[in-house]
């Protein structure tokens, strides 16, 4: 069983297909595309993007937050779920914690692009410099730029630490240059009771620390927005409503990703119909949890009535931006509800209907958010618009693509499910730990 | 005695003109973005005249309404500036430091004003155009903020300028290129802490109200009119 699990995972690992390197030349492709796209922003000036007076924040800040909400998938669930000992994770861990680490190394390059002279971004790091300037540890800005360093750093901790033994695992069995490169990367490890106790400890300790700091860094990223005093971000229910969006894009994209995994890799006897449908109640969960943030944030600005804030709200529920809005409610909560709620309903392809809805959703969640409070600010004289141009569109599509690209890649260089981990649930005594339902759907398939 | 710098503007007065964006582009080197571009938005106008028209046809009123940076006591663009390129001064300015911007845009986004404005492009001055820019003003490059300073090269200068003949300020000394090309005496500038300054005075008259005071802002700038400007539904973009 255990040299099953390993040579169906490891597969990926040892084998490449000429596909593969097909796929990886397209990817590639359009990343370069997009780094093409933001050179020629820098060269000929952020003035070739649709950016304007009074919009200065439109869609590379979009997908900046979509991004980094995205990136909640992963380590957010994964900690979750280890922590309250949820077995069916196991399969699903890994996926989810390597979106996890490549979401926030993509969503953190908006930042720079979206400056106007990125050279100089190295204002933000808090360097002696003999003329005493330091950055503004008063602006949101810095606070992002921490906050989202430190959750990188730990996330790819927390990455990195379950790979360790499956490291190992490849080192044992490969040959040559492969065998040096995960000997490194296994860092010695042997196997011994100490070096397992050690790892997983050090898991439980990263799990129960990242939940703060995934937690802060979404709500620092809606202080972006909530701490100016600018019509409908000026709001105090932006932190938890960012967080509940990042979660449930978070596994949207999740679920769409394991879907693809299942196909191209032929995990159908990992990942299984039950863990979609697990995640897929999750994803209900946040629909549901979402729908709720949005009526108490659309509720109270028109209740209260504010002449500043009924521009923005009519201009989004009825006005230029109403068809954009009104496509959000339908991705993000009229399709993905029945789909995910009816038991009838409950499938792989229905649930990745619903994913891939809710990401697009999502998607335009944030650029409503950020587009019209800025297109109608206080003085009615100063209203204007946003389209997006080429370049900007281009970066996104590379953005997208350098996801793909950096995920192909990485399931070339580890097993996309952790071995060790579906090994220690295998084990007869876990086994019978686990809940009842899990072991037969688990039992019939393994 | 330190100095806090204000300014009225009498829109009884205002004409619409627009003589005073013009002597601000000019003092200024603010490059002008050509009708494109301008057309898209992009245009820099660290003063602007805002036209209001009030009521419905036939009884409109068309009103005019000067619209440059408020230098705010507690101004919204300053503390969300990750750099510090957007700070106060010692005399109240908003300083706008061209050097430490990164141009995240953000001031832009905080002020409720819309009165910073980003450099898209590179400026341009067509030969023999490029002889007329001010030396004493920096040109700012692609992807940095810019706005109103109040003509801080020239408060300077008049404090040089006093200092070399060993005499102090006086009210009138220091006069922004707006204040000096306004044709009907709308705008007023000089020191605030000086009660019997002539904008202490006009600040302080029944006529005066700050722009969008409601958001705690504290602008430095007040607005002059026999009736108070109110914001009600027959009011179009002009």
């Amino acid at each position: 069983m255990a040299d099953r699990l390993a040579s169906d995972l490891l597969r990926p690992v040892f084998q490449t297909t000429r596909k593969f390197y097909a796929l990886i030349a397209l990817l590639s492709g359009l990343v370069l595309c997009g780094v093409a796209a933001w050179g020629y922003q820098l060269y000929y000036g952020f003035g070739v993007t649709g950016y304007n007076w009074p919009v200065y924040w439109a869609l590379h800040e979009t997908n900046f937050v979509f991004w980094i909400g995205i990136s909640h998938a992963g380590t957010l669930i994964s900690a979750i779920l280890r922590l309250v000992n949820a077995t069916w994770r196991r399969p699903v861990t890994r996926c989810a914690e390597v979106i996890t680490a490549f979401a926030l190394m993509i969503g953190a390059m908006f930042p720079l692009i979206h400056l106007g002279r990125p050279w100089l971004a190295f204002y933000l790091i808090p360097y002696p410099s003999e003329r005493g300037i330091w950055p503004n540890y008063r602006s949101p800005l810095v606070w992002d730029f921490f906050a989202i360093n430190t959750y990188l750093l730990s996330s790819l901790l927390f990455l990195a630490l379950p790979m360790i033994p499956d490291f190992a695992l490849i080192r044992d069995r490969a040959t040559g240059l492969r065998r040096k490169l995960y000997a490194s990367l296994s860092l010695g490890w042997q196997g011994t009771p100490k070096q397992w106790h050690r790892l997983e400890s050090a898991m439980h300790i990263m799990a129960l620390a990242i939940l703060p700091i995934a937690v802060s860094v979404h709500t620092i990223v809606s202080f972006d927005f909530s701490m100016a005093v600018v019509p409908m971000w000026h709001s105090t229910i932006f932190g938890p409503y960012f967080v509940a969006g990042a979660i449930f894009s978070g596994i949207a994209a999740l679920i769409v990703v394991m879907a693809v995994l299942r196909k191209a890799l032929h995990l159908e006897n990992y990942l299984l119909p039950l863990h979609f449908q697990n995640l897929g109640k999750l994803l209900l969960l946040m629909s549901l949890l979402w729908g709720y943030f949005v009526f108490n944030e659309r509720l109270t600005a028109w209740y209260g009535n504010s002449p500043h804030e009924m521009n923005v709200f009519w201009s989004t529920q009825a006005g230029e931006y109403s068809p954009l809005f009104w496509t959000m409610v339908l991705f993000n909560f009229v399709i993905p509800f029945p789909l995910l709620a009816i038991r009838r309903l409950r499938s792989i392809p229905t649930a990745v209907v619903a994913s891939s809805c809710v990401v697009v959703g999502m998607w335009l969640e944030r650029f409503l958010i950020i587009v019209p409070s800025l297109a109608r600010k206080s003085t009615p004289y100063s209203w204007g618009s946003y389209s997006a141009e080429w370049p900007e569109i281009v970066i996104m599509v590379g953005s997208f693509a350098a996801m793909a690209l950096l995920y192909a890649l990485v399931s070339k260089l580890v097993p996309i499910i952790s071995i060790w981990e579906l090994k220690v649930g295998e084990h007869p005594r876990m086994k019978a730990a686990a809940t009842v339902p899990e072991t037969e759907t688990a039992g019939e398939l393994l | 005695m330190s100095h806090r710098w204000g300014m009225s503007v009498d829109l009884d007065r205002c004409t619409g003109c627009e003589a005073c964006v013009v002597a601000c582009h000019a003092e200024n080197n603010i490059s002008t973005v050509g009708p494109e571009e301008a057309e898209r938005g992009r245009a820099k106008h660290w003063m602007r005249v805002e036209r209001y028209w009030e009521g419905e046809f036939p009884d409109v009123r068309l009103k005019f309404r000067p619209v440059l940076c408020q230098q705010c006591e507690t101004a919204p663009c300053e503390p969300v500036c990750p750099t510090y390129a957007s700070s106060h001064t010692p005399e109240g300015l908003n300083a706008q430091i061209y050097n430490r911007c990164i141009g995240t845009r953000y001031c832009a986004n905080a002020c409720p004003y819309n009165v910073r404005f980003f450099n898209f492009y590179n400026p341009v001055w067509e030969k023999p155009l490029d002889l007329q820019l001010n030396p004493d003003v920096s040109v700012r490059e692609q992807g940095v903020m810019e706005k109103c300073t109040f003509c801080v090269q020239r408060i300077n200068a008049g404090k040089i300028e006093a200092a070399a003949n060993s005499r102090e300020l006086r009210d009138g000394d220091i006069r922004p290129a707006c204040v000096q090309s306004c044709t009907a005496n709308a705008l007023v500038f000089g020191d605030l802490n000086d009660p019997e300054s002539a904008v202490s005075r006009l600040s302080r008259s029944p006529r005066g109200s700050k722009l969008l005071e409601e958001l705690g802002t504290q602008p430095k700038v007040t607005y002059l009119e026999r009736e108070l400007w109110q914001e009600s539904e027959g009011i179009r973009r002009g």
